[in-house]
């Protein structure tokens, strides 16, 4: 795109082709001739990554599509059943999920990026801008796709963004009724957030194809921020940009693999395991992560209006940014002052994103406002003044002088201080929820957990039979067909087990006459539900009803506080769910400690919620028998019951530790293998 | 974009029975696709609400604007937090009226907001009464 291209194909069928359509000249003059400047570091890769996880999340969304049913009452579970029923269906799944999250990830690195070196300023204000829209963009598509798995979280966290635009003078009522479809976030906007959500990424496709044609007319900005003058200043796209490209692509693949195979809820909410609701509130609604900064600032107003104004403002003001900021320097490296408020900056947008996760009371509102006007301050007042009264250190004649002049600037802090406060984000979105539980869970030794955990049998098999003695009196299965029971990674019946598992239970069908009968089930039946809707197990058990099981271990959590979040990360602790079910089942106490009362008609759990639990104690010593002389003591039957529920939350986990195994040594090897080559192909280039 | 025929239709008014609702009890009906509180109030809510001066309330409003006339003892009002969105929990908060989870919004004996980020009082769906033990909302 940087003229004509000087690119001669010597094939003749290719040498017809140009003639007609020059389209293998467009390629070469802007992939393969193009020149890139010398000095780039790999902060400048991450447009190579946001390209390739734009094409893997179009890729795996449109998979996903072809199994997703858009409708109210079926979503939650067609979801469920790509995880457990398509083929690698949990893994489409986990790169979509993981994979908006990383888009975020880098899209955050790619615009501090463009902050901290100047790439919005003359000639590049078009490219910034068509970048804001992009990231704007994200958002729509990104909030979209979290209400179609129609959790608790899709339907609350669409409820609570669909009101901000009430807020809208005269319009505001029709606006979001538009939205709606409805009277109130129901089926009909389920179905038009999913039309936009497939829709939203193919504009995003277009507007990335305007973002690169703008980079490749004004050409790449670079850390010296001076314009290549001679060619001695640049290299060509091809091989240099493309192996370091890769070789940074590769990198962050194992970033990205970490999440898909070993932490796939980290970046979730508990509560989006629970199918949506709309007569529950979830005590603390909290978006995605990477929306936090903004709800934080949306809170700290106390006028809905401004709020909601301000929120969007915050976004809006990055278009404004190449005229706030007018210093004739480019790079904030060779900018004492902007370099130390650029990165107080940084902080603030950090911190801003850990009070988006909490509750918004006392201190944390107080901070709030303070960092939300410290954010808008860095816009209005630091730049535009910064750019007036800074005197910059000198900046290198060209290119090739700072590629000379070049040392080892210590990028190794700034990725620690990158990682600490993306840890710092995540964490504190999940530390955000449920601040009133009971006594932390004491955390247990379970045989699934870690890089290379896997069911221990014995307790699935034994889980499984006390489920079915005791469990089922109360609570459904309903994801859980019996055939899983025979499945590999389950508890290890044959398939024959399985069916004569499944032919003890009375199934109902309906005969040709159109009239219920009763049938043995069948190895493709699911576990039926003891009670046959939701309000006859309510009325039948003081009010409310007994949850399903099948996703219990990963639709509950608890909060784990600093510093542990962030130490989650590095040890995969991910057993909340399980920590918390076993915990459950042990904690009951016969009467509520002096000083404490419960409800009539509840009883008191140490480790529940406010300790009124609706259930009664269910397991007692000796209750169930076990044939392999494993104890009958109630802290077995917790531990067995609760690894089995682990099982019917996540079937296929032994998989997908396996399969991440592969993948990580496979990455790494990639990984340095493009590291080598980009070393020998830079070798004369520095 | 606007609602489908559908759902207009499934939005036409519904008729409910007051008799079970004994005095101090409330329930939560489904009209529209929103939660609608139906409070039968004690006399000692009843007068708290009254009695508030309307000068210390962020949206003013008298008690008996939000209930029909003979019927005071009958609080109806749409339990959606007028802040964004979600369902306020009755007879929680220190006004005995409703607790808002989400952002801490109170409400009071009358649905009228009291404390917290909410910017208007809980709204009062259109209703009418069929018979001294009847309504019909919408």
């Amino acid at each position: 795109m940087s003229g004509p291209s000087d690119y001669q194909p010597s094939n003749p069928a290719l040498k017809w082709l140009e003639r007609r359509l020059p389209i293998i000249g467009l390629v070469h003059s802007s992939f393969v001739a193009y020149p890139t400047p010398r000095n780039l570091n790999y902060w400048w890769t991450f447009g190579a990554i946001l390209s390739m996880m734009l094409a893997v999340q179009i890729l795996t969304g449109v998979i996903l599509a072809m199994h997703y049913t858009p409708h109210a009452d079926l979503a939650f579970k067609s979801v469920e059943l790509i995880v457990r029923d398509v083929n690698y269906g949990w893994l489409l799944r986990n790169m979509h999920a993981c994979g908006a999250s990383m888009f975020f990830f880098a899209v955050y690195i790619h615009m501090f990026r463009g902050l901290y070196y100047g790439s919005y300023k003359e000639p590049r204000e078009v490219l910034w801008i068509l970048g804001v829209i992009i990231y704007l963009l994200m958002m729509a598509t990104g909030f979209m796709g979290y209400v179609l798995p129609w959790g608790q979280m899709s339907f609350w966290g669409a409820t609570v963004i669909t009101n901000l635009f009430s807020a809208v003078p005269y319009f505001g009522e029709s606006i979001v009724t538009l939205l709606w479809g409805g009277y109130s976030v129901g089926n009909p906007t389920l179905n038009r957030f999913f039309s936009l959500h497939y829709l939203l990424p193919f504009v995003i496709a277009g507007v990335v194809v305007l973002h690169v044609w703008a980079l490749h007319v004004a050409g790449q900005n670079n850390p010296a921020g001076v314009e290549p003058k001679t060619e001695k200043d640049t290299v060509p796209f091809t091989p240099y940009a493309t192996i370091k490209d890769l070789f940074g692509v590769s990198c962050f693949l194992i970033f990205y693999a970490w999440f898909i195979f070993y932490m796939p809820n980290y970046l979730g909410d508990a509560d989006n395991y629970i199918p949506a609701n709309p007569g529950v509130t979830p005590a603390h609604i909290v978006p995605e992560w990477y929306y936090l900064p903004f709800y934080a600032i949306l809170r700290s107003i106390p006028n809905k209006l401004a709020g909601v104004v301000a929120m969007f403002s915050a976004i809006i003001i990055l278009c404004f940014l190449p005229w706030l900021d007018s210093a004739r320097t480019r790079s904030t490296k060779y900018r004492p002052l902007a370099k130390q408020f650029f990165w107080i900056f940084v902080v603030v947008c950090v911190l801003l994103g850990y009070l988006g996760s909490q509750p918004p009371e006392g201190v944390y509102v107080i901070a709030g406002r303070i960092l939300t006007v410290c954010y808008f301050a860095y816009f209005l007042i630091v730049l535009p003044l910064l750019s007036r009264i800074e005197t910059p250190k000198p900046v290198p004649n060209s290119i090739a002088d700072d590629v000379l002049a070049k040392s080892g600037k210590a990028i190794a802090s700034v990725v620690a201080v990158l990682v600490v406060a993306g840890g710092l984000l995540v964490g504190g979105a999940q530390s955000a929820k449920a601040e009133d539980h009971g006594d932390a869970p004491p955390a247990q030794k379970w045989s699934f957990s870690g890089w290379k955990g896997t069911f221990d049998r014995g307790a699935l098999q034994r889980g499984l039979k006390v489920y079915k003695e005791v469990c089922a009196n109360c609570h459904g299965l309903s994801y859980v067909a019996f055939r899983n029971l025979a499945d590999p990674g389950g508890p290890g019946y044959s398939v024959a087990q399985a069916s004569a598992f499944a032919s003890d239970y009375k199934i109902k069908d309906l005969n040709d006459a159109g009239e219920t009968f009763e049938r043995p089930g069948r190895a493709a039946d699911y576990f039926p539900s003891p009670f046959p809707n939701e309000q006859a197990a309510a009325a039948a058990n003081g009010g409310k009803a007994p949850p399903d099981l099948s996703l219990m271990t990963k639709a509950r959590s608890y909060k784990r506080g600093f510093p542990w979040f962030l130490l989650d990360f590095f040890s995969q602790y991910q057993e909340q769910g399980p920590d918390y079910v076993n915990a459950i089942l042990i904690g009951f106490e016969d009467k509520a400690p002096a000083g404490v009362t419960i409800p009539e008609g509840t009883y008191y759990n140490k480790y529940y919620p406010g300790h009124a639990i609706k259930m009664p104690k269910p397991l007692n010593d000796g209750q169930v028998t076990y044939d392999d002389g494993s104890p009958t003591t109630v802290a077995q039957y917790a531990h067995d019951v609760t690894t089995f529920l682990m099982w019917t939350a996540e079937p296929h986990m032994e998989a997908r530790k396996r399969l991440g195994l592969q993948v990580f040594v496979f990455l790494i090897l990639f990984a340095g293998l493009m590291y080598f080559t980009k070393k020998k192909v830079w070798a004369n280039a520095h | 974009m606007n609602p489908d025929a559908a759902t207009i239709a499934a939005g036409a008014p519904i008729e409910v029975d007051l008799t079970p609702v004994a005095e101090g009890q409330d329930i939560k009906v489904f009209w529209r696709g929103k939660p609608i509180y139906i409070s039968h109030r004690t006399k000692k809510q009843i007068e708290e609400a009254q009695k508030v001066p309307l000068s210390s309330l962020p949206d003013p409003q008298a008690d008996s604007a939000r209930v029909k006339a003979g019927h005071e003892q009958w609080l109806v009002v749409i339990g959606i937090c007028t802040h964004l969105g979600c369902i306020p929990i009755a007879h929680e908060g220190n006004y005995d009226g409703f607790f808002c989870p989400c952002h801490g919004s109170q409400y009071d004996s009358s649905g009228r907001i009291r404390q917290g980020p909410a910017p208007a009082n809980l709204p009062v769906p259109p209703y009418t009464f069929v018979s001294d033990t009847k309504i019909q909302i919408g």
